[in-house]
Order: C-alpha cells, then sequence, then structure tokens
C-alpha cells in the first residue's frame, strides 16, 4: 500500500513565529481517494495544503507525490492545482481566459485549448458564459469556474481550501454533490479542507479531524462519528451530551441515542425545558442532575411530549472519556453505564 | 413677499443648498468662463472696454497667437517632453512603487515619505539650488537638463499611487496565477500589473498634465533653448494685452480637459484613495 500513495506527508513540520502551525505531521493519500482535513479555524490545516500546494515551505519532513519529493518546487513547477476559498477568479479576464490560462502558459495549440476549455465548462454546466467577466456571474458560478480552472491542467492532485465556504447553504450542498459527481467520473485524487463537519461527512472516503496543528483521528466518515477517538473528536462531530462521571471522566452519547421513557424509569431523571420542531424531527432539552441534555426524537413518538413533563431517560450507545483529553475511549456494557451514572449523581 | 413665498416653498434648507451650489459653481467655473471669454474678445482692457463684457468680439488674439512663429515648435515641444518625462517616471517609479506595496524593507516608510520631500520645498528655492548643481554637471540649458526638472515635480505621483494600485492586487490572484503554471515574471505581467493598471494610468495623467504645466523649472533651466507653452506663455503674458494670455489659457487647458475625459473613468475618489493610503 505504502508505495501506491499518491501523495505522502512524512515528518512535515511547518510552524510560524507566532508558534503556531503543525508538527510531525504524516499523511497517505491514495489514488482517486477523496481525503478531507477537518477541524476549526486554526488548526493548521490550511497550512498543510498550502505546503502541498508549494504556498508555504515546510521546515521540515517530506512532501511526495508520485514518488517524488516536490518540497522545494516553486507552486508553478508542482503537478498539483488549488481551488482557493475566495475563487481567486482573475477579473480582467472572461471566463475562457481564466481557464485557457494555464494551457496557453504551456504553449498548447489555440485549437486544443478551445476544445478543452469547451468541453471543462461543459463538465460544469457553464456553457455559454465564455465571454463573461467573473464579476458578471454568480457565487455558484465563479465556484464552477474555479474548479473547472483548475481540473483543466490535469493535476496529479486537487486542492481544495474550503471551496464552498462562500456559497449559500442551499447551493453549498448542490455544489458538493457535484464535486462528488464529477470527482468519482474523472476518479482524481482530491485533498479537501473544511470546518464544517456535514460537509466532510458527505463528500469524504476519509476525514482527518484536526486540532490545534495535530491529527486527532484519521477514519471513514462513519468510523470518526460512530467511534470517536479522543474527547476534541466526539465534540467536534455532530451533536454530543457530555455527562460528568463525578471523577473526572465523560460519559459522551449522541442526542439520536437517548430514548425517552416514564419517569423514574431509565438511568437518568429528567425535566423537558424547550421542544423544538426542526422539520421531520424533534430536539428536546432537557433539565438533569447532569446538566442540560439534548435529545433528537421523531415527530410521531414525540407528539405526547411538552415543556414541563417529567420524564425518564434510557442511554444507548455511548462512549466513556477518562478524562480532559484523554484517549481512553471506550464501550461499557449497560451495567456498567448504570454505575457510572449512579456514582456520578 | 414674492421671495418668502419662494423660501416658504424651498424651505430654507434648501435655500441654502442653492446658495452654497451657485456660489460654488461661480468659484469654480467663474475664472474658466472669464477667461473663455476674453480669449474671444477683440479688446479688453479698462479703457477701451469699460464694462465686464467685451463689447466686440473676434478670433483676432487667436489668430496672433496661433500665428507666432515659435507656438507651433512649443506646444510640440511640450507635448514631448511630457511624454518623454512620463515614460522615464513610468521606468524609475513603477519598481519603486512595486518594491514599496510588496516587500518588507528597513526604513520603507521613511524611503516612501521622502518622495514627498520634492513637493514640500518652495519649488523656486529648490530650483535654484539643482541650477547650481546643473551649472557643474554642465546640464544648464540642455534636454536632459530639463527632463530631469520636470520628473522632479512627478515621482511623487508616480510612486504613490501605482503603489496603492499593486496593494489592491490580492496576493491570492497571484499565488492562483503560480498555481496554474505562471513564473513570477508572467504572474507580474498577466495578473499584477493589468490589474494595476487603472492606478498606473492615473499616475502617468497626472504626471503628463503636471509636465505640461512645468513652467518655473523649464524657466530657469531651459531658456532659451527649450521654451514650452507655459514658458512661452509667461512672455506673451509680460508683454501682450490679457487677451492673448486668455487664448494661451484656453490652449493649455485643452489637453487636459480631454485627457481627464478619456480616462475618467479611472479618475475616481477610490483608485484616488488607493494611491495615497499610507502603509
Amino acid at each position: 500500500m505504502a508505495d501506491k500513495a499518491k501523495l505522502q506527508l512524512i515528518k512535515m513540520t511547518k510552524l510560524y513565529r507566532t508558534g503556531d502551525g503543525v508538527r510531525d505531521i504524516d499523511l497517505k493519500v491514495e489514488e482517486g481517494e477523496l481525503v478531507t482535513l477537518l477541524g476549526p479555524s486554526g488548526c493548521g490545516k490550511t497550512t498543510i495544503l498550502r505546503v502541498v500546494g508549494g504556498f508555504l515551505n515546510a521546515d521540515s519532513g517530506q512532501v511526495i507525490l508520485n514518488g517524488q519529493e516536490i518540497g522545494q518546487l516553486p507552486p508553478e513547477k508542482r503537478p498539483t492545482s488549488m481551488v482557493f476559498q475566495s475563487y481567486n477568479l482573475w477579473p480582467h479576464m472572461t471566463v475562457f481566459d481564466n481557464l485557457a490560462f494555464g494551457l496557453k502558459l504551456r504553449k498548447i495549440p489555440h485549437a486544443t485549448i478551445a476544445q478543452e476549455v469547451s468541453k471543462h465548462l461543459a463538465l460544469f454546466g457553464l456553457e455559454g458564459n465564455e465571454k463573461k467577466y467573473p464579476g458578471q456571474l454568480s457565487g455558484g458560478q465563479q465556484q464552477r469556474v474555479a474548479t473547472a480552472r483548475a481540473l483543466i491542467l490535469k493535476p496529479q492532485i486537487l486542492l481544495m481550501d474550503e471551496p464552498f465556504s462562500a456559497l449559500d447553504a442551499k447551493i453549498r450542498v448542490q455544489m458538493r454533490e457535484e464535486l462528488k459527481k464529477i470527482q468519482l467520473e474523472l476518479g482524481i485524487t482530491v485533498l479537501f479542507v473544511t470546518h464544517d463537519q456535514e460537509e466532510a461527512m458527505a463528500i469524504s472516503d476519509r476525514i482527518v479531524v484536526m486540532s490545534r496543528g495535530h491529527f486527532e483521528q484519521t477514519d471513514t466518515p462513519a468510523e470518526v462519528y460512530d467511534h470517536p477517538k479522543t474527547r476534541f473528536v466526539a465534540e467536534f462531530m455532530g451533536d454530543m451530551n457530555f455527562l460528568g462521571d463525578g471523577k473526572g471522566g465523560f460519559v459522551a452519547v449522541r442526542p439520536e441515542n437517548l430514548a425517552l421513557v416514564a419517569a423514574g424509569q431509565g438511568q437518568l431523571s429528567g425535566k423537558i425545558v424547550t421542544i423544538m420542531v426542526l422539520g421531520h424531527f424533534l430536539e428536546i432539552y432537557m433539565e438533569t442532575p447532569k446538566g442540560l441534555i439534548k435529545a433528537f426524537m421523531s415527530r410521531e413518538p414525540g407528539s405526547g411530549y411538552k415543556v414541563g413533563d417529567e420524564v425518564g431517560i434510557v442511554i444507548g450507545v455511548h462512549h466513556l472519556f477518562a478524562g480532559e483529553g484523554d484517549t481512553g475511549a471506550g464501550h461499557l456494557s449497560e451495567g456498567a453505564m448504570s454505575d457510572a451514572m449512579r456514582t456520578g449523581a | 413677499m414674492k421671495f418668502k413665498g419662494y423660501v416658504q416653498a424651498m424651505g430654507t434648507k434648501r435655500l441654502l443648498e442653492a446658495i452654497l451650489l451657485t456660489a460654488f459653481l461661480l468659484f469654480f467655473y467663474g475664472p474658466l468662463m472669464n477667461t473663455l471669454m476674453i480669449a474671444f474678445a477683440d479688446k479688453y482692457s479698462n479703457v477701451e472696454n469699460p464694462g465686464f463684457i467685451p463689447r466686440t468680439w473676434s478670433l483676432n488674439w487667436w489668430k496672433f497667437v496661433l500665428t507666432q512663429k515659435n507656438l507651433v515648435g512649443s506646444i510640440s515641444l511640450s507635448f514631448i517632453i511630457a511624454g518623454i518625462t512620463t515614460f522615464l517616471s513610468l521606468c524609475i517609479c513603477l519598481p519603486a512603487a512595486y518594491a514599496f506595496a510588496r516587500f518588507n524593507f528597513p526604513f520603507k516608510s521613511v524611503f516612501q515619505f521622502s518622495f514627498l520631500f520634492a513637493n514640500a520645498f518652495p519649488r523656486m528655492g529648490l530650483y535654484v539650488s539643482i541650477g547650481i548643481i546643473f551649472y557643474k554637471l554642465g546640464l544648464m540649458g540642455t534636454f536632459p537638463g530639463v527632463l530631469l526638472i520636470h520628473m522632479l515635480g512627478t515621482l511623487m505621483y508616480m510612486t504613490w499611487i501605482p503603489a496603492g494600485a499593486f496593494r489592491s492586487v490580492h496576493r491570492n490572484q497571484e499565488e492562483a496565477a503560480r498555481d496554474v503554471g505562471a513564473n513570477a515574471w508572467q504572474t507580474f505581467r498577466y495578473v499584477t500589473l493589468p490589474l494595476a493598471m487603472p492606478g498606473i494610468i492615473v499616475a502617468c495623467i497626472f504626471t503628463f498634465l503636471n509636465s505640461l504645466e512645468e513652467a518655473q523649472g523649464t524657466l530657469l533651466v531651459g531658456v532659451p533653448n527649450f521654451k514650452t507653452i507655459p514658458v512661452v506663455m509667461y512672455g506673451v503674458i509680460f508683454d501682450y494685452p490679457s487677451t492673448a494670455g486668455a487664448v494661451f489659457a484656453v490652449i493649455l487647458v485643452l489637453p487636459t480637459i480631454i485627457l481627464l475625459g478619456v480616462f475618467r473613468k479611472f479618475v475616481g475618489a477610490d483608485t484616488m484613495a488607493a494611491g495615497f493610503k499610507m502603509k
């Protein structure tokens, strides 16, 4: 497997003068894979992307693409293409020229350029916009032009730096579906950066969850969601209730893994303080001896509850974390769970 | 009573605005209109024409000015000098402007500020001391001497405005060019320079006009070999009636108006503000 990796970072370190940055990063991206670097702003995900693209030079370590060390090459010599957060289309060039610029620099014949440009415009549903300037396009169209501009050069790896973050929620969802489709169709390798965990879940083959310059967990979206290895991951991916066990540790349980039963039953008792209708499901907040906790419930079974009701809470699938940021993850039985709850109560 | 009615109808605020606007128009366009009027007067002096408006109109003074032997020569000389000054100033200042915009070096703001010095001193005093150096270097009465004097006054425009223009080109857009395979020069040539072009054009217009109107330095360094329009105008104003001077003024104002008209879209408040932004 090791020699099949498209992109490989080995012990890559890049630190800024402020002390921020990334340290000893090891990462492998396989051919045709879409890997997402996910984390809050300032966690170093963009730094890694910019090191791969050549816009930053690593302090130490290796950047290997197709088995070749590219860490010392300037961006124009690297077979990588970047889609920037703000698209960075050239406002003085038409859509055609934006796409053609890289090909012109490579001295490709005009006929071939025209052919390639129209092929890529068609791929992104942009036919007829050749003569428009970026300023005359909508945000979604600008994003498509930026991605087309990167793909037209047939990069070995496509780097995407929060490409959809400037778009409306609805278009954002549409764009990521489009990207996934094109990525599978062309079989391109993508390194994707985002702070949006939903986006990461939707498009990635693997997700790297990052925090403060290091990797917390690298796994498939389902694995990261179902089996978070650290408290940070548990907190960052989706919704999670953290219930103190009174010994510095926590029981982490997702709102959809809580069930409401009659008062006096279940491992916890609570009182409903808020019920929010969020489309096809309800979000119910309950005051419990462990603090405020949140449960998701379908509309139908949830219709019988109202604010102020005393309820019992059954805790389903959950995770135990020994202490602050510790990786002591484990899955305890129901019995052990109840013990943990009782000692804390 | 009638006036009171007007005030009632307009409101005091509107009336004040109207008065202010009138004063403003008079202040700005009054001298221009006056010059234009005098340029077409036959005779205009207290003795022959005691009123404000000339009694007889004619193109006599235009005929007189345009048939001056040295006039066509001085017009073309003015434009040649302004053109070369703009080009040389561009060659010298554009790299400096780029450096101010993109690189950090010690005493950067001091250097940038120093481009203002030429405009901070009283011109004549500055020219006299420069004249002493020019004498020693044999530049007095020479074409390069005149060019140097002209360039002196344009350094500020040519550095500050393009520096602001370069600064307003996002680095990300340059990075995007590098990413698709452009080297540093190609990035500058195809992305940075075109995006900064409006600011550079504004600077060129200012430089050109500034050089076109430069009189004091040329008078000191260039005369008698090089007589530009403003220099000739000094002579005409001293030696002929004010009508001839007015004709000259109109001729001199024409290129300014044409240039500003043609490049109106570049000469915006935003471009100017960007140009003079200190940092």
